[in-house]
């Protein structure tokens, strides 16, 4: 009856798992660490014209430090700060460098929304990006592929029109770097082909397939005919042989400088 | 057979009763390890090494499950029960904060990440805002206790520590929690870090004397440290900074201004490793940070950020340290436990404090001065460093650094090694340490002159890795001694190591087995698939039977031989 009522609820359970969004039937709880709740924005700009005249030149217009004047998002006592109550007294008294400023509570107050109106995290998101990571000599870069690339892949075969496909410079250099990997994955529009396994049992009796997981007890393969077939291994027997079709990328990477992947990447985004 | 079940769940009912009530002998820390798993490494030494010896290379092979005990994380738990898959304990709730459920980012907050405490037949363990005691014997739940959070990062938690009949517990959201072992029931509960500061704290609390040593978890430029609290009260004792936060303060020298060193990190979220002859409490310090960007503030070596430092726990006062890796720009934390060894070194006997960092580099250093004897590398693909200097430290080349166009960087972030305990066997004489060949790109994104906060400004690119690894290294020599990849194209780091007398060397592989191994030359003697180990394996002996523990997700597994 228990073990029943328990089925029942793994299955009502699973049942809502596949009709919401993944979001929907995640566990509630609280982002790590909440935003504080969004100012009235006519505070936030009153706030914003005050620190402009008064803060700006010493603490940056985004708060983050500027001519002499720390960062304050990442303050401790910003940090503490609810409404301006412990931001008061260092802007009317002063505090070592910083002169003490003529603001009334009010005043200090709408500043100290305007403060608190940017995300403050440990994973900060980027301002001032870069516009380009292309910086090397394509020349060079032609160079670099005749020695490195060119006993597998042609521009005038297999890559051509490859700055075509892969307009995005970042994803064609982790691409060529690893077709398939990091950031490129699914965006790179490269079909990298399966790593497949041999397995050579003790009869002379051959299996091939995609490998599906390996370890150093079973070895699992996907046989387009058979589905797919688990064999265990006791040390050598029976043979496995990977063939792992990005082992010439992967064999590249320790002996790569970065002048070469860039002024390869400089080479390849002309390649269209 | 219903009958019969009910007679032996009734006595596994009333055996915990029988055992309760024995608090932890202080003695038992100061031993090595063998029945007991009192502290987070089972001893103060962080070898991970037991004298059991009942299972050895002989009998590994008829290792047998003894026991299996799922639990359930959260305000609702269902529980879990040992073998008869009954008996959940009601939840203890406590906590200033609302959340009801577990779970929470990193994978590590649903899972048993932790080390677990064996004191006088009864478990201890925990996952981030969860406690447990369960039964030894056969894992039933005696009690749960559950934190009701506020938040902060849910990476995962460390442990307990225990002291007399009190448990130590950290929150994510920055409380130390003591609770009653007897019942699971809140003694009380003290902040230990500021939460609107974006602290975290998932360290495992260590017990010396009377000083409960605690670490934190900041993502957001906040400074490091380590506290020394009262067991009865939680009042604090001494607190060591590992970043300068003040005017005078040692180490202020090695940063580009004052407002950078306070907000440089260094923070401690692993713990160290305890002397009790010259009461140094020896452990790795965090990153610095902004972790990838380079502002004038952090201009320096950034001390005492990525180091091994000595503290002595009666005062909190530093005794000695030593960077291995100045100037960090990867967020390599040198967090990793260091391993104090008693050996031969150069023909004379020294006590030593090993550690293998996440940067790919092996130290070996007196640890009762701090001199620097080996450093070795590790990982074969490590390739940001451009010299070793005079005292061995790595120096970084600077265009491996996060650059706008990329730099191709082993190791990855998570590092050639990361947290997961190593291991030492005075047998073997080896260190043993999970590793991994990872390389990626790193991108800087930030062009700010006054970089990011916290770990922001650049985007890694995992590129794939040469392999994961089961790694034995020579102390004396900094040397691989051998090495066992884990088979396949892939690679990734294992959850820690476990070694024994038995001459067995106990850790998960990447594919979900637990595995025993020769602790000499690492060949495989026995194996056991559980899906995924999620912690390093930890013995105990009970009723005259030596136990293999090993954490898997929200399950654990005992083994043993009959």
């Amino acid at each position: 009856m228990t073990v029943k009522k328990i089925l029942l609820v793994l299955i009502l359970t699973s049942t809502q798992v596949m009709a919401q969004p993944p979001r929907a039937v995640r566990p509630m709880r609280s982002p790590a660490y909440p935003d504080r709740p969004p100012a009235d924005p006519a505070t936030v700009e009153r706030g914003k014209a005050l620190y402009g005249v008064q803060c700006n030149f010493c603490h940056g217009s985004d708060a983050r430090g500027g001519e002499g004047g720390p960062n304050l998002l990442r303050s401790e006592l910003v940090l503490n700060d609810q409404k301006g109550e412990l931001i008061l007294p260092v802007v009317q008294n002063g505090r070592g460098e910083m002169p003490k400023l003529n603001l009334s509570a009010a005043q200090v107050s709408d500043i100290a929304e305007f403060i608190h109106s940017f995300r403050v995290g440990g994973y900060d998101v980027s301002r001032m990006t870069p516009l380009s990571i292309v910086v090397g000599d394509a020349q060079a870069g032609g160079a670099v592929f005749k020695t490195k690339c060119a006993s597998c892949h042609s521009v005038m075969g297999d890559l051509k029109g490859i700055a075509s496909k892969i307009t995005d410079p970042k994803i064609l250099q982790n691409t060529f770097l690893m077709p398939g990997g990091g950031f490129s994955r699914g965006r790179g529009g490269v079909n990298v082909p399966p790593t497949t396994v041999t397995v050579t049992l003790a009869s002379g009796q051959k299996a091939e397939g995609r490998l599906v997981r390996i370890d150093d007890f079973m070895v699992t393969l996907d046989d387009a005919e058979a589905g797919q077939r688990t064999f265990r291994r006791d040390g050598d027997s029976p043979k496995v042989e990977i063939h792992d079709p990005l082992k010439p990328h992967r064999d590249l990477l320790p002996g790569y400088t970065d002048k070469e992947i860039h002024d390869l990447t400089s080479y390849l985004v002309t390649v269209k | 057979m219903m009958k019969i079940e009910k007679s032996l769940l009734a006595a596994i009912c009333i055996l915990p009763r029988l055992v309760f009530g024995q608090a932890l002998d202080p003695a038992l820390l100061t031993k090595p390890l063998g029945e007991s798993w009192p502290t987070y490494s089972g001893d103060y030494s962080g070898k991970r090494y037991s004298s059991l010896k009942q299972i050895d290379q002989s009998n590994v092979k008829n290792l047998t499950l003894a026991w299996v005990s799922k639990v359930t994380p959260g305000a609702g738990a269902a529980g879990g029960g040992g073998r008869f898959g009954g008996g959940a304990s009601a939840v203890i709730i406590g906590g200033e904060g609302t959340a009801d459920m577990g779970g929470g980012g990193f994978g590590g907050a649903s899972s048993v990440r932790a080390s677990i405490l064996e004191v006088n037949g009864i478990l201890y363990f925990s996952m981030p805002d969860n406690a447990w005691a369960a039964d030894a014997r056969d894992g039933h739940e005696l009690w749960h206790y559950f934190w009701k959070t506020k938040g902060g990062t849910h990476i995962g938690n460390r442990g307990l520590g225990m002291w007399g009949n009190w448990l130590y517990m950290e929150t994510p959201d920055d409380f130390l929690v003591c609770l009653d072992a007897k019942t699971g029931k809140e003694r009380w509960h003290k902040e230990i870090a500021n939460f609107n500061q974006q602290y975290f704290s998932t360290m495992a609390p260590i017990v010396v004397g009377n000083h409960i040593l605690i670490g934190t978890g900041n993502d957001l430029d906040e400074p490091g440290y380590v506290q020394a609290r009262d067991p009865e009260t939680g009042d604090v004792q001494w607190t060591f900074y590992t970043v300068p936060v003040k005017k005078g303060d040692a180490g202020l020298d090695t940063w580009g201004s004052l407002d950078g060193a306070k907000h440089g990190a260094g923070n401690v979220w692993i713990p160290g490793s305890y002397d009790p002859e010259t009461h140094l409490y020896i452990f790795g310090t965090g990153n610095p940070s902004p972790a990838y960007t380079n502002p004038p503030s952090r201009a320096g070596d950034n001390l005492y950020t990525c180091s091994i430092v000595a503290v002595n726990v009666d005062t909190g006062k530093m005794a000695w340290y030593y960077q291995v890796n100045p100037h960090d720009t990867h967020d390599w934390d040198s967090t990793e436990t260091p391993v104090l060894v008693d050996g031969e070194f150069n023909g004379r006997p020294r006590k030593m404090a090993l550690h293998a960092d996440r940067n790919g580099y092996f130290f070996t250093l007196d640890r009762l001065t701090g001199e620097h004897l080996v450093t070795g590398k590790f990982s074969e693909a490590a390739n940001w460093v451009k010299e070793l200097n005079a005292n061995g430290q790595p120096i970084r080349s600077l265009e491996k650094d996060s650059t706008v166009a990329g730099s191709l960087v082993s190791p990855n972030n998570e590092g050639a090694t990361n947290w997961p305990p190593p291991s030492y066997s005075p047998d073997t004489g080896l260190f043993y340490v999970p590793s991994n060949e990872a390389y990626a790109m790193y991108y800087l994104t930030e062009t700010d002159p006054r970089g990011a906060m916290g770990l922001g400004g650049k985007e890694e690119d995992g590129l794939g890795t040469m392999g994961g690894y089961l790694t034995a290294i020579d102390y004396k020599t900094g040397k691989v001694a051998w090495r066992h990849r884990y088979p396949g194209t892939g690679g990734g780091l294992g959850n820690g190591i476990l070694t024994t007398a038995g001459k067995l060397l106990f850790a998960g592989d990447l594919g979900g087995n637990l595995v025993a191994y020769d602790s000499a030359n690492g060949k495989i003697l026995w194996h056991t698939h559980l899906g995924r180990v999620t912690n390093a394996p930890e013995t105990y002996l009970l009723d005259g039977h030596q136990y293999i523990l090993v954490a898997a997700g929200d399950t654990l597994y005992a083994f043993t031989l009959y």
